[in-house]
């Protein structure tokens, strides 16, 4: 213990301390999270409404996605979609005429992880999206909504409260799996951390104080669903 | 339909019916049902469960897509096409417009349970009419105090009685102003003691002079109520005429059955 508090200052955002660098990590985690989490949210959405409204080869294709993502290790999706992705398209830039380029490490997390997370989204929302009555959407459309505003003014917030719970556990784990992409040489939290843990050896600490922000994310992420929920769930009685 | 033509020009046509067929899969519900209900007409539909009552309503909307025969709706008619051997309406944006002339009071209420009472009241006619915010307002409160729900409209649905969702309902479909009303089995769903509440909007709407077509069990509702009374059996109009000839001077002998068990 007495190890630990003589390594505080390590921790400190004055020089030679690695307060800064924890910081950044921290931010280029929540960026990568933040953007393969929205995106994750629109494959989900148009993902669910192609499995329950698409033609049956949409509806095939979208299976083989949910299916092939869902059933992969996450750690070897994104070594094969960072190295395989990139390759490819550059392969295809070449074949075209232009000049290979260097896909920035946040564009292709964002991407890798949103590409994972949209599989489990299409699933979450599609499950939502089957709960919420035909009755609602039906008076909907019986008095004169188009397809587009039956989606928009009912079903989308009618399914929200039943889609949030599982969306919440989502976004949870897209904090924690943008860690792995510490694996193709991203400096989000966890690499930030081990390079620091490595140079100073004080590996405890930094690991404790890496594992100290990803839970103040989870805690703050808890309230901001909870008050969604809250609101998602204006309409319905509270069971006692 | 009664004679009163020679003495009155004849009020315009509200709904018109002719020779709708529907059948899902093999099963032919409807065989061959038309309608002609003018401007203040109040039209009741009976029959026993099955006989194609609720289907045929819903094929007046298009919620079911008739397999064959015409609708015409405020004089415009209803455009089909086939497409992979289906009748379907030819122009979704016709078919969006003729719903939104229609007033549907479902069975089961059907209220949007993520708005208040109010918001659902002015949703079809701030987002589907285009009516301006002030003037939905207006509505609302008319209709809802109509219905007298008034002092409930800031309550979510799942909060009300059935009987309250459902002069709700009433309320969101007259907000519309719409051309006809569709009442499909409105009291079937609600507790006996509440079925008195929806009964008495629906008669005052009724003796207004509001066009209604009305799918029913209330056999004493709809005799009294209804400008016509058609009785459905297996698909088929068996028989139809003013509520003086169904109920009492029934010609077929099944309608005879029909109304004799339900007195």
């Amino acid at each position: 213990m007495s190890d630990l508090f003589a390594n505080l200052p390590l921790l400190s955002f004055s020089d030679g301390g690695w307060g800064w660098n924890l910081l950044r990590g921290l931010l280029s985690t929540l960026q990568i999270a933040l953007g393969a989490y929205a995106l994750g949210l629109c494959i989900g959405l148009f993902g669910a409404l192609g499995k329950i409204n698409g033609s049956s080869l949409t509806r095939w294709l979208l299976e083989i996605y949910t299916t092939l993502i869902r059933a992969v290790p996450e750690l070897v999706l994104i070594l094969l979609l960072y190295y395989a992705g990139t390759g490819l398209i550059n392969q295809v830039l070449d074949m075209m005429g232009y000049r290979p380029i260097d896909i920035s490490g946040l564009v292709a997390g964002i991407a890798v992880l949103g590409v994972v997370q949209g599989a489990y989204a299409t699933e979450v929302i599609r499950g939502a999206m089957l709960a919420v009555p035909l009755g609602q959407v039906e008076a909907a459309a019986a008095f004169g909504m188009s397809r587009w505003q039956v989606l928009r003014r009912i079903t989308l917030p009618a399914m929200l409260p039943l889609a949030l719970p599982g969306l919440s556990n989502l976004w949870l784990i897209v904090v924690k799996d943008t860690a792995l992409l510490s694996v193709v040489g991203f400096s989000e939290l966890a690499m930030v951390t081990l390079q620091a843990g490595g140079q100073s050896r004080a590996y405890l600490m930094f690991f404790l104080a890496a594992g100290a922000l990803y839970l103040c994310v989870a805690l703050v992420s808890n309230q901001v669903f909870r008050l969604l929920e809250k609101r998602a769930r204006r309409g319905q009685p509270e069971l006692v | 339909m009664p004679d009163n033509t020679s003495l009155h020009r004849s009020p315009a046509q509200a709904l018109v019916v002719t020779d709708l067929h529907k059948t899902f899969d093999k099963d032919e519900v409807l065989r061959g049902v038309s309608l002609e209900a003018h401007q203040g007409d109040v039209l009741s539909i009976i029959g026993a469960s099955g006989s194609g009552k609720s289907t045929f309503l819903r094929c007046i909307n298009l919620l079911e897509q008739p397999s064959s025969g015409e609708i015409s709706i405020g004089g415009e008619a209803v455009r089909f096409t086939t497409k992979k051997g289906q009748r379907v309406p030819a122009d979704m944006k016709q078919v969006q417009r003729l719903r939104s002339r229609l007033g549907m009071v479902f069975q089961s209420f059907n209220l949007w349970s993520h708005m208040t009472v109010i918001q659902n009241v002015v949703e079809v006619p701030i987002h589907v009419l285009g009516v301006s915010k002030a003037e939905a307002a207006q509505r609302a409160e008319r209709y809802l105090k109509r219905v007298g729900l008034w002092d409930k409209r800031e309550q979510y649905p799942a909060f009300l009685s059935g009987g309250q969702q459902q002069r709700a309902a009433i309320a969101r479909a007259l907000a519309i102003e719409p051309r006809v009303m569709l009442f499909d089995e409105p009291t079937s769903a609600l507790d006996p003691e509440l079925v008195g509440e929806v009964l008495k909007v629906i008669r005052d709407l009724a003796n207004e002079g509001r066009t209604m077509i009305l799918v029913t069990h209330e056999m004493k509702f709809a005799r009294d109520v209804s400008s016509q009374v058609i009785f459905l059996h297996q698909g088929r109009v068996e028989e139809c005429g003013t509520p003086q000839q169904v109920f009492y001077e029934p010609v077929s002998d099944r309608c005879r059955a029909f109304v004799s068990s339900i007195h």
